[in-house]
């Protein structure tokens, strides 16, 4: 599974590192940081992450 | 009605309404969908209205996607008057009747308007809900307009701010001590306070307005509490919100400020017997709450919605399986340019830890107590720690959630 996060839309709120912390975290400075490659075994956690984001800054793309 | 098949309706058409439809379908929902709002407009995002569609230079577009495959029939530009929970059927302001199996309420909630609405100029004094009410206080914000805020919440917080952002003079009017006090706490609304005063936002707390003044039915200005006068141009009523569910009256529902449901967001009635086939979400919801010891709550937050919307269609489509809703609520507000992130119910605090208070850093973390228990948490530039709060308050509702369903729980066998 393929993921990015467009960090120009992204506005640290957090709900992806809630949701799948497995994938996304947080550094010192609150910049999100994640897996862009996760194991598909993670499919619903992300999928979570991606319903949660409030500004929609996650998408999953096809392969 | 079968799990899969019939007819439900979902009255509200926004986030709680659009993600419940959108969790029908992906639960195998096959049958008819229709859902009803009284704005013209498909759901779209509140949370930009006190925040960018105030400040962009270009309104910007605050559609919610639609999910693919949502096959729902829109009634939209007209609102559900009337509920029927004997015979199951919605009623439309135009006298249509839309029979049920299923029916999620989502009507969301209302902007609490002045105690005495007769003494309000014509024109001048506007409050804050929908895109439109969005689009017409953007038109009366050209730099140099004199603004008056009334209610220091973080609606009337974010207007403000947003204000200022256009070059619009300011004054914020709260009646306690420090805005957000009953939130938040006042070490954390002191922190805001100079937010907002170093922004130049003239903030006017421990005072109230008392009336307004009018030319020709236009506000002029307003009078405090501590009779001081106010030029002003437009004034914004940000003094909270109500659920909106007036169009329930005469339904067997307990609408006692806001639809009083169980655990599973089944709608109870006044005696708290459920009514069958009826479910809420979102803000016009209370519901009880782990963390506010089983009372129930409302939550006026878009996390909540997001989560009730999927976890009342669950329960309509499986009413024997139904879940316990024990989400830990998340909130946001963003001030200046602090991105206040909060987990938890703050405002449930009896003791108000301060971890970090850097106002020049921007950055905050504060930590709240009851009765010695972590009951939320509230951070500016630090969201990276929110997220330990977060597991400890999840851990909480995985332990009453367990205690409320003793069959599901692993470690337990079942007693009954
Ligand atoms: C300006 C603003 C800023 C916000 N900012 C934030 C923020 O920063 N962070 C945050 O967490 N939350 C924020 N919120 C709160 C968040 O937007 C709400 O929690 C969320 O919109 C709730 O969704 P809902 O679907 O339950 O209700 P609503 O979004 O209120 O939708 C209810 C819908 O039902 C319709 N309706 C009402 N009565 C009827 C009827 N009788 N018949 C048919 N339709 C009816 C209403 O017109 C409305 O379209 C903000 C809200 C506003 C207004
Ligand atoms: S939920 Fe969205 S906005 Fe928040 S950190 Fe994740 S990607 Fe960014």
């Amino acid at each position: 599974m393929q993921i990015t996060v467009d960090m120009n839309v992204c506005e640290s709120h957090g709900q992806c590192v809630f949701a799948a912390p497995e994938v996304f975290s947080f550094d010192d400075e609150d910049y999100l940081v994640y897996d862009a490659a996760p194991p598909d075994a993670l499919r619903d956690k992300v999928e979570k992450a991606v319903a949660s984001c409030p500004v929609r800054a996650i998408t999953i793309s096809a392969r | 009605m079968s799990a899969t098949t019939g007819r439900l309706v979902i009255v509200g058409a926004s986030l709680a309404g659009l993600r419940a439809a959108q969790a029908l379908r992906a639960d195998g929902f096959t049958g008819s969908l229709t859902i009803v709002g009284d704005e013209p407009h498909f759901p779209y995002d509140r949370p930009p209205l006190s925040k960018r569609t105030l400040t962009a230079d270009l309104v910007p577009d605050n559609a919610l996607p639609m999910p693919d495959g949502l096959d729902a029939r829109w009634e939209l530009g007209q609102p559900a008057v009337h509920l029927d929970t004997q015979r199951g059927a919605v009623t439309l302001g135009d006298g249509t009747r839309l029979a049920y199996d299923g029916v999620l309420v989502a009507t969301g909630s209302t902007a609490r308007g002045w105690h005495d609405p007769r003494s309000l100029p014509e024109r001048g004094v506007l409050t804050l809900r929908t895109r439109d009410d969005a689009l017409r206080l953007r038109a009366e914000l050209p730099p140099g307009h004199k603004l008056v805020v009334v209610g220091a919440g973080f609606l009337g917080g974010e207007i403000a701010a947003a204000a200022r952002a256009r070059g619009v003079d300011v004054t914020l009017v709260e009646a306690a001590s420090q805005p957000l006090e009953r939130a938040i706490g006042a070490g954390p609304g002191a922190y805001m306070a100079e937010l907002h005063r170093e922004a130049g936002i003239d903030l006017r707390t421990g005072t109230t307005v008392a009336d307004f003044r009018a030319t020709g039915g236009r506000l002029t200005g307003v009078r405090l509490s501590d009779d001081s006068e106010l030029p002003a141009d437009v004034a914004v009523l940000a003094l909270g919100a109500a659920p909106a569910t007036a169009w329930l009256a005469g339904s067997s529902l307990d609408i006692g400020n806001g639809v009083r449901c169980d655990i599973h967001l089944r709608a109870l009635t006044a005696d708290g017997a459920v009514v069958p086939g009826v479910v809420a979400a979102g803000d016009v919801a209370r519901v009880p709450h782990h963390l506010a010891g089983g009372a129930p709550i409302v939550l006026g937050h878009w996390s909540n919605a997001v989560e009730q919307g999927t976890a009342a269609a669950h329960t309509l489509l499986k009413p024997d399986d139904p879940r316990p809703f024990t989400g830990v609520p998340t909130f946001w507000s963003d001030l200046h340019d602090a991105r206040i992130r909060s987990v938890g119910l703050p405002a449930l605090a009896d003791e108000v830890r301060v971890h970090e208070h850097d106002l020049a850093g921007r950055h905050l973390e504060v930590g709240y107590h009851r009765a010695g228990k972590l009951v939320g948490a509230l951070t500016v530039g630090r969201t990276g720690r929110l997220t330990a709060y977060r597991h400890q308050l999840e851990r909480d509702a995985w332990r009453a959630r367990a205690a409320t369903e003793p069959h599901r729980s692993p470690c337990r066998s079942s007693r009954s």
